[in-house]
């Protein structure tokens, strides 16, 4: 029972990193329709920032998570403005390939300026302890981890069902012509859903680094392909398909891990795509695919 | 109040409006008639800078032709468009806000909001409800009163009638009269040209995207031969 119960909270963890990284490719994809996958490299920049920290000998860990999570926010909405603007109107192939470019330019930057070898960032592994919570013992980082998503998660619903721009997000992901219509600035909504989809990218990065105590150049490639297969089961485009694909990506690659015998782990990532692949067939749009425009169009 | 001058309007490489000028002055209805494909749309995407065009048009004297759609939204254009691409997934009174998005007062925002859904006491019964579940008349109303949120001083409205059973069509248009009463300045894109006829004060007629005819709506509306072709009859 106890050793369920844990199970249950490590796949919530991994599901919770998941969503947030998946929530930030989707509310980019909603709006513009470009799966951003530059969003792995915004992890590495929170993670260099952090090394950044580490050799300014800035040990403050507020300052440092604070300092990530800006870092990574504020390169995401310097690439909207540099990089995304000019091909917003686009194909959707041409904005991918902008998406891999910039990613590629940024992973040759970490190697160039810092090392292609992993870099130690030890500054955030006060958040890992042990703790007892009913009989169950438990990593602090879960806990922060489970918490954190679940404030991201009422956050952002606040913010889109409340204010104007929120509003505005949602509208624009089915008639982003029409929402320039009642006079809302086109720049405005989409340097927002880089700056949101930025500060998820960073609070993403805290947990990585607060796992794995390294960044390299390639560290966010992983994540951001199972966000980006989370999306995908969940529906692109809809943002609780995102969390939903998230968790359940979670919840799958733990229950491989435990119901493998070990002579077969290697084959976890097979059978967990294949379970997904099984969901496409029964819903190829994703389990929350965004409703398609079908009313008395005329 | 808006000046339309030689202006052309292309989709792609294809030219669909030919170099027309018209002119809306303050406090009138003026209405573009004509059948489907006689450029009156494109010529409404042209003014509020969606469609790409080129010639000129004034709106108070001010050149707008090289302003994005939003500034020209902000200069006090609104439009309900073709199609009243009403937000469907956001509940109509959430339409409703984004309509007034510019309005920085939120008190006065609140009160807009209450006074539409009072004036259209069918979307106030629906106020929390998706405008996807609305019927084609209740999203002619929003996509109305979603524009007129934004306090324009012109109000351009693209086939308000389409699609309607000839009951709603008479409840928008008694509405859009109410509108003209109370002073708005309106430019009515319309393929109904009886019912707009009785509203505009004066109307242009276009054809494969030039103005074939205009005078007022009295003159094209005494002209039995005209109105049986604009009315499907001829």
């Amino acid at each position: 029972m106890e050793y369920v119960a844990q199970q249950i909270m490590n796949a919530l963890s991994f599901g919770a990193e998941y969503a947030l990284i998946a929530l930030g490719l989707a509310i980019v994809f909603s709006i513009m329709g470009l799966v951003n996958f530059a969003h792995g490299e915004l992890i590495a920049v929170g993670g260099y920032t952090m090394v950044a920290f580490g050799a300014l000998a800035i040990g403050n860990p507020l300052i440092v998570i604070i300092g990530a999570i800006l870092a990574a926010a504020l390169v995401s909405v310097t690439l909207e403005r540099v990089a995304f603007r000019p091909v917003r109107y686009a194909d959707p192939t041409t904005g991918l390939l902008t998406a891999f470019g910039v990613s590629m330019i940024l992973q040759n930057i970490f190697l160039l300026a810092v090392s292609p070898r992993p870099v130690a960032v030890t500054s955030l592994y006060f958040l890992d302890w042990p703790v007892e919570v009913a009989g169950l013992r438990l990593s602090s980082l879960q806990l922060f981890e489970a918490a954190t998503t679940v404030i991201v998660i009422i956050a952002l619903t606040l913010f889109l069902r409340r204010s104007t721009l929120g509003l505005a997000m949602r509208a624009a992901s089915l008639d982003f012509e029409m929402v320039r219509l009642t006079g809302i600035r086109a720049n405005r909504v989409f340097a927002m859903a880089f700056l949101v989809s930025g500060v998820l990218a960073g609070l993403a990065c805290i947990f990585i680094l607060a796992r794995r105590g390294s960044v390299d150049p390639h560290l966010g490639f992983n994540p951001v392909l199972k966000a980006f297969v989370a999306c995908v089961v969940g529906g692109f485009g809809s943002l609780p398909g995102a969390v939903l694909g998230g968790f359940l990506l979670g919840a799958l690659e733990v229950a491989m891990l435990v119901l493998l015998p070990q002579e077969y782990g290697g084959m976890k990532d097979a059978l967990v795509f294949g379970v997904i692949a099984m969901v496409l067939i029964w819903r190829p749009d994703g389990i929350l695919s965004p409703p398609v425009e079908k009313g008395d169009k005329l | 109040m808006l000046a339309v001058d030689n202006l052309k309007v292309f989709h792609g490489p294809i030219e669909a409006v030919h170099g027309i000028s018209f002119n809306v002055p303050q406090g009138k209805c003026i209405s573009l008639l004509g059948p489907n494909g006689a450029g009156k749309t494109s010529t409404i995407s042209a003014i509020t800078g969606v469609a790409r065009s080129s010639g000129i048009v004034r709106f108070d004297d001010l050149d707008i032709t090289a302003l994005p759609v939003e500034a020209r939204i902000r200069a006090g254009i609104s439009v309900s468009p073709e199609g009243r691409r009403v937000f469907a997934n956001l509940s109509v009174e959430e339409n409703l806000r984004l309509g007034g998005a510019m309005q920085p007062d939120l008190g006065e925002k609140t009160r807009d909001i209450a006074h539409w859904l009072e004036t259209f006491p069918i979307l106030g019964e629906r106020r929390t409800q998706n405008a996807g579940t609305l019927s084609g008349g209740e999203q002619q109303m929003l996509a109305i009163a979603r524009a007129l949120m934004a306090r324009p001083r012109i109000l351009l409205l693209d086939e308000p009638s389409l699609g309607l059973a000839p009951r709603i069509v008479a409840q928008i248009f008694r509405m859009i009269a109410e509108l003209k009463a109370q002073g708005m300045t309106i430019l009515l894109v319309e393929q109904n040209a009886t019912q707009a006829l009785r509203l505009a004060d004066y109307a242009y007629l276009m054809n494969n995207g030039l103005i074939a005819t205009e005078g007022t709506a009295e003159t094209l509306g005494a002209n039995s031969a005209l109105m049986a072709e604009l009315t499907g009859m001829g």
